[in-house]
């Protein structure tokens, strides 16, 4: 397999699920607001459909198509509480996350979400390479 | 309300989410890491997805109303403020620490590995605090 044909045709279906939600339902395809409001609410039910969705559509690729699944992360428990906490803390303030802000607010033309997606990119970027320094001394 | 189309945008997205390999956290740190071992995957993932968005979302937003609902729900704020970059420079910075971000992480979930458990128990939280400090 090409290495992009995968990465490039799961693209498009992502792109694919943010317009089929905003043409039928009106609603942005955003998974830091859709899991949130599957437990705070309003509208629990379209949101936990959408997430009963997200598990089916994981369970076919690896256990229907047979994708290998992928390994668990090595990092150390705290850097993954510390990013959890971030991550939950950071999409709630900011209003959006990868797919929010860049999939759909990009598709909208939104500013905001434009701002909001090079900042995180570039922050990504950064905390990584920050990570490689800081385990590269330690080694 | 009609909420059945959520399960296939649902599905859909978890779908692309598995098979571009977006739930695996070692690529999106590869794709992150652009002085090391450059993983080039993601600008794929992205490229699909918002190449589909900005082509079609214009074509949508020209109808009065979705097809099974009333109204669009968009997001009202216009304005660029300081909880927005605030928020996403955080979010950025938690992401580039462990390679999730919500849709990988929760769909990643069904791999059953505790750091995925720990990692979304975690993600709630923050989402929870941030409004209890919010609000007070």
């Amino acid at each position: 397999m090409d290495n992009f044909t995968l990465p490039l045709t799961g693209g498009l279906l992502l792109g694919l699920s943010a317009i089929w939600l905003l043409f039928s339902m009106g609603r942005i395809a955003g998974i830091s607001g859709i899991a949130w409001g599957s437990l705070a609410g309003p509208d629990r039910g379209w949101r936990l459909l959408f997430l009963a969705g997200l598990a089916l559509g994981g369970f076919a690729t690896h256990w229907l198509i047979g994708q290998p699944i992928p390994e668990e992360s090595n990092a150390p428990l705290w850097v993954i509480i510390a990013s959890g906490l971030l991550v939950g803390w950071g999409t709630r303030m900011g209003g959006g996350c990868t797919s929010g802000h860049g999939v759909c607010g990009l598709g909208r033309r939104s500013p905001r979400s434009l701002v909001a997606t090079v900042t995180f990119m570039a922050l990504g970027i950064l905390t990584v390479l920050v990570m490689q320094a800081v385990s590269g001394a330690t080694l | 309300m009609t909420s059945w189309p959520a399960l296939i945008s649902g599905l859909l997205f978890g779908l692309g989410l598995t098979l571009s390999g977006m739930s695996d956290p070692s690529k999106v740190l590869g794709f992150l890491n652009i002085t090391g071992d450059w993983i080039p995957d993601l600008i794929f993932v992205m490229g699909g997805a918002v190449i589909v968005t900005v082509l079609v979302t214009p074509w949508v937003l020209r109808r009065s109303s979705p097809l099974l609902a009333s109204s669009f729900s968009l997001p009202a704020a216009q304005t660029l403020d300081k909880r927005l970059v605030g928020g996403a420079v955080l979010f950025g910075i938690g992401w580039g620490l462990s390679g999730y971000c919500p849709g990988p992480a929760l769909v990643s979930l069904l791999y059953g590995y505790d750091t995925t458990i720990i990692f979304c128990l975690a993600m709630f939280a923050g989402m929870y605090l941030q409004g209890r400090l919010s609000r007070s």
